[in-house]
């Protein structure tokens, strides 16, 4: 799984890797927003929790058909099946291997992107508190629905419409989180929320992703 | 393996094979194109479920190789490699650069090889992952002439010598002490496909 994990992230960092991609991605749109919306601060402070939730679930999307793809492409996917590892281990090791280049930019971006939007100190914690309970869970259902159109040509598609209503649940409360901590409600529901969807999501999608794999090797 | 059946995308396409392949013993598959030379090493390989009969394989000691070299354009030889070796949990033998004449591209990027360098690579990583029962499909595609001579070598001299096993899959005359299975004759006939059809309607 190490041996995995260690190459996905050396590959990410060469050439051609797209390492950061997303992050540029998540710079980009929440940059867009306030020219859309209007620079009326209220606005843009109320709607903030709301933008940087959406732009990082694009940004997520934006590099899950390369988690399997490539390796299907070279062959090595069909090697991996017949090593001996369990393929649930390898769906593991590109949860990892995704949230790393994609999920953790992302915490640390949020915020500083948030001065942006008008967010407040105590709102930026809580937009790093969510995604960093979050963004998890998109990197595991994600590697899910690459699994699924992994012999799919320009499954790009494809996969976005799979994967984004199964998103839903994890925007919502993220979402909500920050909105109730900013506003100095108590968070503690939402919060739970989020965590017990990344939780559920990491125990049981790997198996599922695997299996997922092996017919789509057939 | 005894009475095994192979299909591929739903069709029977090879039936009734049975044979039997010794430590030391290396197995070439023959046939015309679409026989189902890459199904039947699929199938033996785990990847896909057969049809009928049933084949013993040590699962510990079954490594696959496909058409397709997994080798990784932005990662050099030797890290290509090194992934290999981690995933089995060997090391890379310092006689596999001679073996298969990668020394001078060792710090090379994969991606600026040519073609029969990468295949001398994908063979390459079954040097290393030290496995005894080799399952090749179409291994010399792309190689020159020293490169088969050096791939055979190392099936014959070092694999075989060492009581391994290998089923090829080639359309070349290797220069391998080996048995030849012509797979044509096993491909069912249409009516055999008719009547087993008829048996599952």
């Amino acid at each position: 799984m190490i041996a995995i994990l260690r190459r996905d992230l050396l590959l990410a960092t060469r050439a051609g890797g797209g390492f950061g991609l997303g992050l540029v991605f998540f710079l980009i749109v929440v940059v867009l927003v306030p020219f859309g919306v209007g620079a009326d601060t209220d606005v843009l402070a109320r709607i903030a929790p709301g933008i940087l939730w959406v732009a990082a679930l694009l940004a997520a999307l934006l590099s899950l058909d390369r988690i399997f793809a490539l390796d299907h492409e070279d062959g090595t996917l069909t090697l991996l099946a017949t090593a001996p590892i369990p393929l649930e281990t390898v769906a593991l090791a590109k949860v990892g291997a995704h949230w790393v280049t994609t999920g953790v930019p992302l915490v640390f971006a949020a915020p500083a992107l948030g001065v942006l939007l008008q967010i407040d100190a105590r709102a930026a914690g809580f937009v790093m508190l969510t995604l960093v309970i979050g963004t998890p869970a998109l990197s595991v259902i994600g590697t899910f629905g690459a699994a699924l159109t992994v012999g799919v040509r320009r499954g790009g598609l494809l996969l976005s419409l799979l994967v984004l209503p199964l998103y839903m649940p994890t925007l919502i409360f993220g979402a909500e989180a920050v909105r109730r901590g900013a506003g100095g409600l108590d968070p503690a529901t939402p919060l739970l929320m989020l965590g017990g969807i990344t939780a559920g999501a990491i125990a049981l999608l790997p198996f599922a992703t695997a299996a997922v794999l092996r017919i789509n090797l057939r | 393996m005894r009475n095994l059946a192979v299909a591929r995308g739903g069709a029977t396409v090879l039936a009734g094979l049975t044979f039997d392949v010794a430590a030391g013993q290396a197995l070439i598959l023959r046939g015309p194109n679409g026989v189902g030379k890459t199904t039947l090493l699929r199938t033996l390989a785990g990847l896909q479920p057969q049809v009928a009969g049933d084949f013993e394989i040590d699962p510990n000691q079954g490594a696959y190789a496909s058409h397709a070299d997994a080798v990784k354009s932005a990662l050099t030889v030797q890290e290509n490699l090194a992934f290999w070796a981690d995933i089995y949990g060997t090391c890379i033998p310092d006689t596999i650069w001679d073996q298969f004449d990668l020394g001078a591209l060792r710090d090379r990027t994969a991606g600026t090889l040519s073609a029969g360098q990468k295949r001398r690579l994908g063979l390459a990583r079954l040097g290393v992952i030290g496995r005894k029962v080799l399952l090749l499909d179409e291994p010399t595609v792309s190689l020159d002439g020293f490169s088969v001579k050096l791939f055979t070598r190392f099936i014959q001299d070092q694999h075989l010598a060492a009581g391994g096993i290998a089923v090829i899959a080639t359309h070349i005359d290797l220069d391998i002490v080996a048995d030849t299975l012509d797979l044509a004759p096993f491909v069912p006939s249409k009516q055999m496909l008719d009547s087993s059809d008829a048996a599952f309607l």
